[in-house]
C-alpha cells in the first residue's frame, strides 16, 4: 500500500487556511490534540509534561512569522513589517513521499478521498516518513512508538453517531475564526474550491513536487488608511468655530 | 539533522562490512588462511551488528519484520530485503571458506553484487528525500559505494597481510579506492556548501510575495520530536574541524599508511607483523574517520521542515 | 480498500454529554463534556449557546488537563512553616470553618473593617458582594480596580455601559471596525468570531495597537501607536469631524445633554455646572421661542450653541458649544498631535475621514417602527455601521479614563451607540448612573456585628459622596472613594496589601482573599508585596498582616502565603451562577444568564467556595445566611442559587423562575430551576422583541421590557452625558469653592485631571520620570492560549508557552548590538529585571513587550523546580511600583488612574542594557515547598491511552 494510488484519487478531502483571519490563538492546535488523544490510533503522550524538557505529540501547530517587505519601514501603516500567524498540519499530497518511503505499508493513501493515514499496527517507527515530509506534519508518538499524523479527523467526518454538522474536522469546528475550512479540493465545484480559485489559494513549497491538497489564502491585499486622508476636508469650508456653529443652526432647524 | 548515534553506526559498520563482503566475494584472498576466515566472519559481524543497530532507533523493533513488504516503492524495505537476501550467499561463502577453505566464484559475486546493492539502496534512502536537499544528489550514492568499497578493501588488505598473502592488488585498490572515495565525498561536500535552498522560508509559507518572513514565534517553546529530529544545527567552525579531521583519519592517514605499505611491498618487504599492523592502524583510522563524516552527513544537512522553526 | 475497513469511523465519541459553562476565562462559553468511563474524553464548544455558537478556544479545549493537573490542592491547609515556605498540614473541613469563623467573629465584633476581603477572577460577585455586605466590612471588592474599571467607569458615566459585559459591536452590521488597545479580552471567542464576520462581509477592521500580533496582525489597519496617546488620536478624529462637520446632530441632540445649558460664572460655586429648574431639571436654550426652558419641555428646539442669559442673570452656554471649542482648537489638529502619538497626520485624517464616510454615507436603516420614551414615534433604526472596542490598551494607563471617555464621546458624536452597525449594549445595560448606588463605608455605615447600610460599591455623584472621615482621610483599606480616586467604582485591590502592610490608613487583622494570585502576577511590585507578607511587627513578632485565609483550587504562589487555604474545586466540580446581578453574558439582542454545575464530582477533599462561603456566613450567623436561630438558610450555593431573593421575584437566575419555570426575569422561585438550565445547555436566553433592540437608552418598548425583566422597577433611560458635570464638582472643590474642599495637597492633581469634557493628559508615571533616563515603553499582552497563572499547571497550555521573552524593536537592538537569544536588563525607575530578548519590527519603535503572567515562581504549581516557567520566563510586574515616584513634597501617589484608582500597568518607563548571557532570569526567588511535594509529577502522559483501539 506504501504505492500512491495508481490514479489521482478523485476525492480530494482536505483543508483550506485563511491566513488573512488567523488570529493565531491555538485553539485548533489543543482542540485537534484533544480529539486525537482519545481518538484514533494512540494516544498523542506528552513526555516530562510537568518537567523542565516538555514535549508532545501534536498534529497541527501554529506558527507565527513575521514578514518585512524588503526595504519596508518599521512604522507606519503600509509597507510596514507584520505577523502573520500559520498552522500547519497534514496537508494530504496528492504526490506524498511519506508514502512511498514507507518500508512498512503502514502510511498509506486512501483511494476513495485522498486522506493519507498510517496504520499504527503495521508502523514500526522507523521515522523515515517524518523526514521525507518537508512540512513537519508528522510526528512520533515517543510512548507508543509509531507516527502520528493529522487523519482529518477521519473518525469525525464519517462519523454517523455524530450530527450531520458536526461531521467535519475538530479544529474546524473549534476555529473561532472560521479561518479552516474543510472540503473536497478534488471537486471544482466545492465551497472549499471556490475560495480557493476566488482569493488565490496557494500551495506550501510547490518545488518539493509533493502536490499538497491543502491550500492557504494568502492575507488579503490592504487599503491604506493614508488613501482616504484627502476625502474629508473637501467640500465645506470649516475654517473656525464661527463657520462651524453657524452651520450646527442651520442642521438644528432641519430637525 | 540529528546525528543519531545508532544510524550512524548502522551506515559505518554495514558498510565496511558489506566493501569487505564484496572484496572476499571476488576471492582476492586466499581462502584457506585463518585471517581469511576471519575476514569473512568479521564481514558478517559488522554487518549484523550495524544491521542491529539499525533496529534501536524503531519505535516498534517486534515489527520490524513488515518492513520487508515494501520493496515496490521504498528504498528502506529494499535495503531491508536486500540485507536478508544478501545474508544467504554471504553466509554461503563464508561457510565455505571457513569450513571447507575454499572460495566458490559464483556464489561470491552473488554475494559481492548483493552486497554493493545493498549499500546503493542505503544510500538510495537518504538520496531520494528531496526534503534534504544535501543528500538529494547522485553523489550521495556514488560516495556511500565508494566509501564501502574503499573500507572493505582496506580490511582486506588487512586480513590479507594478516593471511600472509598478497595484498598489493587489494592495497592498490584500497589505495584507488579511498582517493576516489574522496574526490566524491569533496565533490559532495562541494555541492552542499554551493547549494540554493530549495525551499525557503518564503516558499515554505507562500508569503514571499509580501516579504522577507523570519520566523517569529516557535509553535511551542520547548523542542519537539521535528525539532530534535531534523533540527540539528552544527556550528560553521565545528563542521570545519570535523571536516578536517575526517578527511584525515579517514583518508589521509589511512591512504598514508597504505602507501607505505605498498611501498615497502613493491621494494620486496614481506607482508609482516608490522604492515599488519600499519594496516590495522589504517583500517582503525578509518573507521574513527568515516564515525565523524557519517556525523557530519547527518549534522550538516538541513530538512525542509526547519523553515517553519526559524533553523 | 481494506484499509479503510480497519479504521473505527463511527466510534461514539463517548457514553455521556454534560452541557456546562466553560471556566478557563471568564468569557464563559457552553461547553459539551463528553464523558467516557467516568472520566473527561473531549469537551468542546456547543453549538447552540449563545456566547460561542459551538467554537472553543485553546484553553478552553485545554479543560482536561486543567481538571486532572497535578497542581490541584487536595485538602484545607494549614500553615506549619513561615509564610512564603510553603509548608502546610493538611486538615479537615471542620477544622478549617472553626478556625475561620474564630478569626472572623473576633474581626465583626470588635471592629468589622478590620476584615479585608477581595476576590480576584471570581463570577459570583453579587454572592461575594452581598456576603461582605452583611459581615458588615466596608473593605471589599473584586479585582476591577487593577483590571479596567477605567473602561468600565468611563463607560456607564458617558453613556451608561461599557464596552466587554456590557456591550459589544453589531458584528453582522458593522462596515467599520476600530479596535484599540485588546490583546485578546473577555469577550475572547465572541471577538474572533468577529472578526471573521467583518471579512466576510467586507468590513474595514482597524487596530489600534503598539504591537501587531493576534487581531492586530489580521487588521485591515494597523496603528502602532504609542503607548499612553490614544487620548490624542481620538480627539484629533473629534477634531476633525467636527471641522468637517461630519457629525449626527439630531442624535446629539436627542441622547446627549449637548444641549444642556453650563453656568458660565467662574469663582462661583456652581460655574461649569448645569444650570436647572427648582425641580433639577436641566435647563436648555429654545430656539424657537428664544426662552429658557426645562428640558423636555413639549416642541422645545434646543440650541447646540449660544450663550444666554438665565431667569437668575447668570450666563450659560449648551455643553455641546464648549465641547465643540475645545476641539476644534487646532492644537487636536492631525499634524499637531502625530508627533506624540507616533502616527502619521494622513493617517489620522484617513480613520477620522472612514469614519464619517461609513456612519454616513453607508448609514443603514433597518423599518421597524419603534417610539423613544418622549413618546416620538420612528418608522426605522438609523444605523450608523461605525462600531468600536477598546479595552486595556487605553484602560489601563493613568489617563485611561479620559481616554475611555473620549472614545465614547466619538461614539456619540457619530451617532453609533446603540444603533444598528455600532456598539450595542448588552441587558441588563444601559443604566444610569442615577440607577446605581452611592458607596457605602463612612463610619456611620457599618459598626460592630452589624451589616453595612449599603452596597460597597456605587458611583459617587459628587464629592459628598466619598468615603472619607471629617479630616478627609479615607475610610476603606484600598482608599477607594477618597480623595486619591474619587471615582474607583471597583476600589482598589492592588492598593490593599501596601496599605495594609503600611497600617495606612489603618491595619487589618483578617486578610480575605479568593482566587487571585497577589503574591505574583496580581501584584504591582511583587517582590515587595512578597516581602510585605513576610513582613513582622518587630514589638510584637507578629505579621503585620496578622492572618490570611486565601481560597485557590491549585497550588499558585499565593497559597504559599496564606495561613489558612481552602480548596476550591475545579471549574468542572461545582455549581456557579453567571447572574444578571453581576457580570452576565448577554448579548445585544437577548437576555442571557448561565450556570456551571459538577460534571465530575470532585475526588479530593475540596468544595466550591461559594458554598464554603455560605457555610462561613452561616457560622457567622449573618443576616441572609442564618435565620434569627442561627440556623443556615441555604444548604450550598446550588440552593442559594435557586432560593435567594435580592427583591421579590429576583433572583441570581433569571431563567426558568415561577413555579410551572415559565416566568423569565421576575417570578417565584422554582425548585427544578437547576434542572431546567442543565436541559437547556446550562444557559438561559430571553429574546428582546425587535422594536427593543435599538436604542435602548431611549427606547421606550426597551424600557418596559427592562422593567418587566426586573432589571428596574421604572423605566431608566439614560441620556449620554457627555459634559460630566460630577467631574467638575470635584474641580470646585479643589478650587476651594464648594464643600467639601478638597484637601490642599489633592487639588492640582484634580483640576489637572478631572476635565469635564474628555481631554489627554501626559500618564502620569510617564510625566514623573525622565524621559532621557528611561525613553521606552514597557508592556504585556495577554497569549490567547493561556489566562494569567493559570495555564502553566496544564501539561498542554504549558507546552505553547512555556517561557517568555522581551520583544525589542530592531533599531533599539540594532542600537545595543542585541540579537535572539541574548539577555538584557531592562530597568525602571524602581527596579530591574533580567530577560532574554527577540528582535522584532511589527511594533512600535520606542515599546518593548512581553507576554502576561508566563513567569512562575519556583516550586509552585506542581511543577519541577527546573522548569524555563520558573527559570527563564519572568514577569513585568517587578518593574511596576504600587506608589509613583515621590514628589517634591515626598508624598507618593498610587500607580493609579487619579480619577478611578484604576492600576496603570501600562504607563511603565523603561530603558534597556545589554547583560551577560544568563540562564535564570532576575529577580529569581527561593523556592517554594509544595503542599504536595511527596507527589512527583509523572514522567510520562498518555490521556485516553486506554480509549485506543
Ligand atoms: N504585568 C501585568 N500584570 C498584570 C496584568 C497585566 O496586564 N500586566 N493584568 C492585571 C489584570 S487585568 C488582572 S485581572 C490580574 C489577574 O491576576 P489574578 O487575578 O491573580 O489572576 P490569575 O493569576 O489568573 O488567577 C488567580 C488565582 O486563581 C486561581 N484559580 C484558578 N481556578 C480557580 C478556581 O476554580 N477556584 C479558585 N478558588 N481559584 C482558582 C489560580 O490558581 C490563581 O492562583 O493580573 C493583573 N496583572
Ligand atoms: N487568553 C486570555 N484571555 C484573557 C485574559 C488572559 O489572561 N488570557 N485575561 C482576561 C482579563 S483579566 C482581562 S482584563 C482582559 C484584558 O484583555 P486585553 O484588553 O486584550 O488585555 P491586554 O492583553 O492587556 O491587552 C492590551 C492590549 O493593549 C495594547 N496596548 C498597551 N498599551 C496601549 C496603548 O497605550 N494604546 C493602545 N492602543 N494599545 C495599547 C497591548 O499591546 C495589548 O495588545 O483579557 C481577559 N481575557
Ligand atoms: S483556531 Fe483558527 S484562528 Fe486560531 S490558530 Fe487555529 S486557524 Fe488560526
Ligand atoms: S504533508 Fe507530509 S505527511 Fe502529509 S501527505 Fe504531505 S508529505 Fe505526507
Ligand atoms: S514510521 Fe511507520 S509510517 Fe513512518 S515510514 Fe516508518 S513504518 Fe512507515
Ligand atoms: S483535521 Fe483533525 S487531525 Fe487534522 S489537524 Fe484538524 S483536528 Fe487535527
Ligand atoms: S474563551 Fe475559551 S477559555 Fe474562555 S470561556 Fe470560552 S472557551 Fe473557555
Ligand atoms: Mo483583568
Amino acid at each position: 500500500m506504501t504505492s500512491l494510488p495508481a490514479l489521482p484519487t478523485a476525492k480530494k478531502l482536505g483543508l483550506v487556511i485563511d491566513l488573512d483571519v488567523c488570529v493565531g490563538c491555538h485553539a485548533c492546535v489543543v482542540n485537534c490534540k484533544e480529539w486525537n488523544t482519545g481518538g484514533y490510533g494512540a494516544a498523542l503522550s506528552d513526555q516530562r509534561p510537568y518537567g523542565a524538557d516538555v514535549s508532545g505529540a501534536w498534529l497541527n501547530r501554529v506558527h507565527s512569522f513575521e514578514v518585512m517587505p524588503e526595504g519596508g519601514e518599521i512604522i507606519g501603516e503600509v509597507g510596514e513589517a507584520r505577523i502573520v500567524h500559520f498552522p500547519k498540519s497534514c496537508l494530504h499530497c496528492a504526490d506524498a513521499p511519506c508514502v512511498t518511503v514507507c518500508p512498512t505499508g503502514a502510511s498509506y493513501k486512501r483511494t476513495e478521498d485522498g486522506i493519507v493515514l498510517v496504520d499504527e499496527e503495521k508502523c514500526i517507527g522507523c521515522g523515515l516518513c517524518a523526514w521525507s515530509c518537508p512540512y513537519g506534519a508528522r510526528e512520533m508518538d515517543l510512548a507508543a512508538g509509531v507516527m502520528k499524523k493529522c487523519t482529518l479527523c477521519i473518525d469525525r467526518i464519517y462519523n454517523e453517531t455524530l450530527e450531520e454538522v458536526d461531521r467535519q474536522p475538530a479544529c474546524v469546528r473549534t476555529c473561532p475564526a472560521n479561518a479552516r475550512h474543510f472540503g473536497d479540493l478534488g471537486d471544482p465545484s466545492s465551497s472549499v474550491s471556490i475560495m480557493v480559485a476566488e482569493r488565490g489559494g496557494i500551495d506550501l513549497m510547490p518545488e518539493q513536487g509533493t502536490r499538497p491538497v491543502n491550500k492557504y489564502l494568502p492575507p488579503r491585499p490592504r487599503t491604506p488608511l493614508a488613501e482616504s486622508a484627502h476625502q474629508l476636508a473637501k467640500g465645506e469650508d470649516t475654517s473656525g468655530a464661527t463657520g462651524f456653529f453657524a452651520w450646527l443652526d442651520g442642521m438644528l432647524d432641519r430637525i | 539533522m540529528h546525528p543519531a548515534a545508532s544510524i550512524i553506526a548502522f551506515t559505518v559498520l554495514s558498510g565496511v562490512g558489506y566493501g569487505l563482503a564484496a572484496v572476499l566475494g571476488l576471492g582476492l584472498l586466499d581462502p584457506t588462511a585463518i585471517a581469511t576466515k576471519v575476514a569473512h566472519i568479521s564481514a558478517l559481524a559488522l554487518i549484523s551488528v550495524g544491521l542491529l543497530s539499525s533496529t534501536l532507533h524503531l519505535g516498534n523493533p517486534q515489527r520490524a519484520w513488515r518492513a520487508f513488504s515494501q520493496w515496490r516503492s521504498s528504498w528502506l524495505s529494499r535495503e531491508g530485503g536486500l540485507s536478508v537476501l544478501a545474508f544467504l550467499p554471504l553466509i554461503v561463502s563464508a561457510w565455505f571458506c571457513v569450513i571447507e577453505g575454499r572460495y566458490l566464484a559464483p556464489i561470491g559475486l552473488v554475494g559481492s553484487v548483493l552486497s554493493l546493492a545493498t549499500v546503493f539502496c542505503t544510500s538510495m534512502i537518504y538520496t531520494s528525500l528531496k526534503s534534504v536537499q544535501a543528500w538529494h544528489t547522485r553523489l550521495t550514492p556514488v560516495c556511500y559505494l565508494l566509501f564501502a568499497l574503499a573500507g572493505g578493501t582496506l580490511l582486506g588488505g588487512m586480513f590479507g597481510a594478516a593471511g600472509g598473502g598478497s595484498v598489493t592488488v587489494v592495497l592498490v585498490f584500497a589505495l584507488v579506492l579511498l582517493i576516489a572515495a574522496w574526490a566524491a565525498k569533496i565533490a559532495w561536500l562541494r555541492n552542499l556548501d554551493s547549494l540554493n535552498p530549495l525551499s525557503t522560508p518564503e516558499s515554505a509559507t507562500g508569503l514571499g510575495a509580501i516579504g522577507r518572513v523570519r520566523l517569529f514565534e516557535r509553535p511551542h517553546v520547548t523542542e519537539n520530536y521535528l525539532t530534535n529530529e531534523m533540527g540539528f544545527r552544527v556550528a560553521r567552525k565545528h563542521s570545519a574541524k570535523l571536516r578536517k579531521l575526517a578527511l584525515l583519519l579517514g583518508g589521509l592517514l589511512p591512504g598514508a599508511l597504505v602507501f607505505l605499505v605498498l611501498a615497502a611491498l613493491l621494494a620486496g618487504a614481506g607482508t609482516g607483523a608490522t604492515a599488519v599492523l600499519a594496516l590495522a592502524a589504517a583500517v582503525f583510522s578509518h573507521i574513527v574517520g568515516m564515525l565523524s563524516e557519517r556525523w557530519l552527513f547527518f549534522a550538516e544537512a538541513r530538512h525542509a521542515v526547519m523553515n517553519y522553526y526559524g533553523g | 480498500m481494506n484499509h479503510t475497513e480497519g479504521v473505527a469511523l463511527s466510534e461514539p465519541i463517548a457514553d455521556e454529554v454534560r452541557k456546562t459553562t466553560c471556566y478557563m476565562c471568564a468569557c464563559r462559553c457552553g461547553i459539551n463534556v463528553h464523558i467516557k468511563d467516568g472520566k473527561i474524553r473531549y469537551i468542546e464548544g456547543n453549538r447552540d449557546h449563545p456566547v460561542n455558537k459551538g467554537v472553543l478556544c485553546a484553553k478552553g479545549s485545554a479543560g482536561i488537563m486543567q481538571h486532572y493537573a497535578p497542581a490541584r490542592l487536595r485538602a484545607p491547609l494549614k500553615r506549619t512553616g513561615p509564610r512564603g515556605s510553603g509548608k502546610f498540614e493538611e486538615i479537615s473541613w471542620d477544622e478549617a470553618l472553626e478556625i475561620a469563623t474564630g478569626w472572623l467573629d473576633n474581626v465583626r465584633r470588635d471592629d468589622p473593617k478590620k476584615l479585608a476581603f477581595f476576590t480576584g477572577r471570581d463570577q459570583s460577585q453579587s454572592l461575594t458582594g452581598f456576603w461582605a455586605q452583611q459581615f458588615g466590612t466596608p473593605n471589599y471588592a473584586a479585582h476591577g480596580g487593577f483590571c479596567s474599571v477605567n473602561m468600565a467607569a468611563a463607560g456607564i458615566m458617558t453613556i451608561g455601559g461599557a464596552f466587554w459585559e456590557f456591550g459589544a459591536p453589531d458584528w453582522d452590521r458593522t462596515k467599520l471596525f476600530v479596535l484599540f488597545g485588546v490583546a485578546e479580552d473577555h469577550d475572547s471567542n465572541p471577538i474572533k468570531m468577529g472578526i471573521a464576520k467583518l471579512k466576510q462581509n467586507g468590513a474595514r477592521f482597524v487596530s489600534v495597537n503598539p504591537v501587531r500580533t493576534g487581531y492586530s496582525a489580521v487588521a485591515d489597519n494597523w496603528i502602532g501607536i504609542r503607548p499612553g496617546t490614544d487620548g490624542l488620536l481620538i480627539l484629533a478624529i473629534v477634531h476633525e469631524l467636527l471641522k468637517a462637520r461630519r457629525i449626527d446632530v439630531d442624535y446629539l441632540v436627542r441622547y446627549s445633554n449637548a444641549t444642556w445649558l453650563v453656568i458660565d460664572a467662574p469663582g462661583t460655586v456652581e460655574h461649569g455646572l448645569f444650570a436647572r429648574d427648582g425641580e433639577g431639571k436641566p435647563l436648555v436654550f429654545e430656539t424657537v421661542t428664544e426662552q429658557v426652558v426645562a428640558l423636555g419641555s413639549k416642541g422645545a428646539r434646543a440650541a447646540l450653541s449660544g450663550r444666554v442669559q438665565l431667569p437668575d442673570g447668570r450666563f450659560a452656554t449648551p455643553s455641546f458649544q464648549l465641547l465643540a471649542e475645545r476641539y476644534l482648537d487646532p492644537k487636536y489638529a492631525p499634524e499637531a498631535v502625530s508627533a506624540e502619538t507616533g502616527v502619521a497626520a494622513d493617517s489620522i485624517r484617513g480613520l477620522a475621514a472612514e469614519i464619517a464616510r461609513v456612519a454616513f454615507d453607508e448609514a443603514i436603516t433597518i423599518e421597524q417602527p419603534w417610539t423613544d420614551v418622549h413618546g416620538q414615534r420612528h418608522e426605522g433604526f438609523v444605523g450608523r455601521p461605525v462600531s468600536f472596542h477598546a479595552m486595556r490598551g487605553l484602560s489601563a494607563h493613568s489617563n485611561g479614563f479620559q481616554t475611555a471617555r473620549a472614545l465614547h464621546m466619538l461614539q456619540v458624536l457619530i451617532g453609533a451607540v446603540d444603533c444598528p452597525g455600532g456598539f450595542r449594549f448588552e441587558p441588563p445595560y444601559p443604566k444610569p448612573v442615577s440607577a446605581h448606588p452611592t458607596p457605602h463605608g463612612r463610619a456611620e455605615h457599618f459598626g460592630s456585628n452589624k451589616p453595612l447600610s449599603g452596597p460597597h460599591l456605587g458611583f459617587p455623584r459628587g464629592p459628598e459622596d466619598l468615603l472619607v472621615d471629617a479630616e478627609g482621610r479615607p475610610t476603606r483599606i484600598d482608599k477607594a472613594f477618597s480623595w486619591d480616586a474619587p471615582f474607583s467604582v471597583h476600589g482598589l485591590m492592588h492598593m490593599v496589601i501596601a496599605n495594609a502592610h503600611a497600617g495606612d490608613p489603618y491595619p487589618v487583622d483578617v486578610l480575605f482573599l479568593y482566587m487571585a494570585n497577589m503574591a505574583w502576577n496580581s501584584s504591582m511590585n511583587t517582590a515587595g508585596v512578597i516581602r510585605m507578607l513576610e513582613d513582622k511587627d518587630p514589638v510584637t513578632g507578629e505579621y503585620k498582616i496578622p492572618k490570611i485565609i486565601y481560597s485557590d483550587a491549585y497550588a499558585s504562589e499565593m497559597v504559599a502565603y496564606a495561613d489558612l487555604v481552602l480548596p476550591d474545586t475545579t471549574y468542572l466540580e461545582r455549581h456557579d451562577c453567571i447572574s444578571l446581578l453581576d457580570r452576565p453574558i448577554s448579548e445585544p439582542d437577548a437576555v442571557q444568564d448561565a450556570i456551571r454545575w459538577p460534571v465530575i464530582e470532585p475526588d479530593r477533599n475540596v468544595r466550591g467556595f461559594q458554598s464554603v462561603l455560605i457555610d462561613l456566613g452561616a457560622r457567622l450567623r449573618l443576616p441572609g445566611f442564618a435565620d434569627n436561630h442561627g440556623k443556615p438558610l441555604y444548604k450550598d450555593y446550588a440552593d442559594y442559587i435557586v432560593r435567594h431573593e435580592r427583591r421579590p421575584g429576583i433572583g441570581p437566575l433569571a431563567g426558568f423562575r415561577g413555579l410551572q419555570g415559565d416566568r423569565a426575569g421576575r417570578g417565584a422561585t422554582n425548585p427544578e430551576q437547576l434542572r431546567r438550565y442543565i436541559e437547556n445547555g446550562s444557559f438561559f436566553s430571553a429574546h428582546i422583541p425587535l422594536e427593543a433592540q435599538f436604542f435602548k437608552h431611549a427606547n421606550q418598548a426597551y424600557q418596559d421590557f427592562a422593567v418587566r425583566m426586573g432589571f428596574f422597577d421604572t423605566p431608566q433611560p439614560v441620556t449620554f452625558q457627555l459634559y460630566q458635570e460630577a467631574l467638575q464638582k470635584f474641580r470646585l472643590s479643589a478650587e476651594g469653592l464648594r464643600e467639601p474642599v478638597a484637601p490642599e495637597t489633592h487639588r492640582q492633581r484634580i483640576l489637572d485631571a478631572f476635565d469635564p469634557l474628555p481631554d489627554w493628559y501626559r500618564p502620569l508615571g510617564e510625566a514623573m520620570v525622565d524621559g532621557q533616563e528611561f525613553p521606552y515603553h514597557a508592556i504585556t499582552q495577554r497569549p490567547a492560549a493561556m489566562y494569567h497563572s493559570w495555564g502553566s499547571m496544564n501539561a498542554w497550555l504549558r507546552q505553547i508557552h512555556t517561557a517568555n521573552v522581551l520583544y525589542v524593536p530592531g533599531l533599539i537592538c540594532e542600537r545595543l548590538g542585541l540579537v535572539d537569544g541574548d539577555w538584557a536588563w531592562l530597568i525602571s525607575h524602581h527596579s530591574r529585571i533580567k530577560v532574554p530578548v527577540v528582535r522584532m519590527e511589527a511594533v512600535n519603535s520606542s515599546t518593548m513587550w512581553t507576554w502576561n503572567a508566563i513567569g512562575k515562581r519556583e516550586g509552585a504549581w506542581g511543577l519541577d523546580r527546573n522548569v524555563p516557567e520558573a527559570q527563564k520566563a519572568f514577569l513585568m510586574n517587578h518593574l511596576i511600583h504600587e506608589l509613583l515616584p515621590p514628589r517634591q513634597d515626598g508624598l507618593r501617589w498610587s500607580n493609579s488612574d487619579p480619577i478611578t484608582g484604576q492600576a496603570a500597568w501600562y504607563d511603565l518607563r523603561v530603558r534597556i542594557e545589554k547583560a551577560d548571557k544568563g540562564a535564570v532570569s532576575e529577580p529569581h526567588f527561593p523556592g517554594l515547598a509544595e503542599p504536595d511535594d511527596e507527589l512527583s509529577s509523572p514522567e510520562e502522559l498518555r490521556y485516553g491511552q486506554e480509549w485506543a483501539q
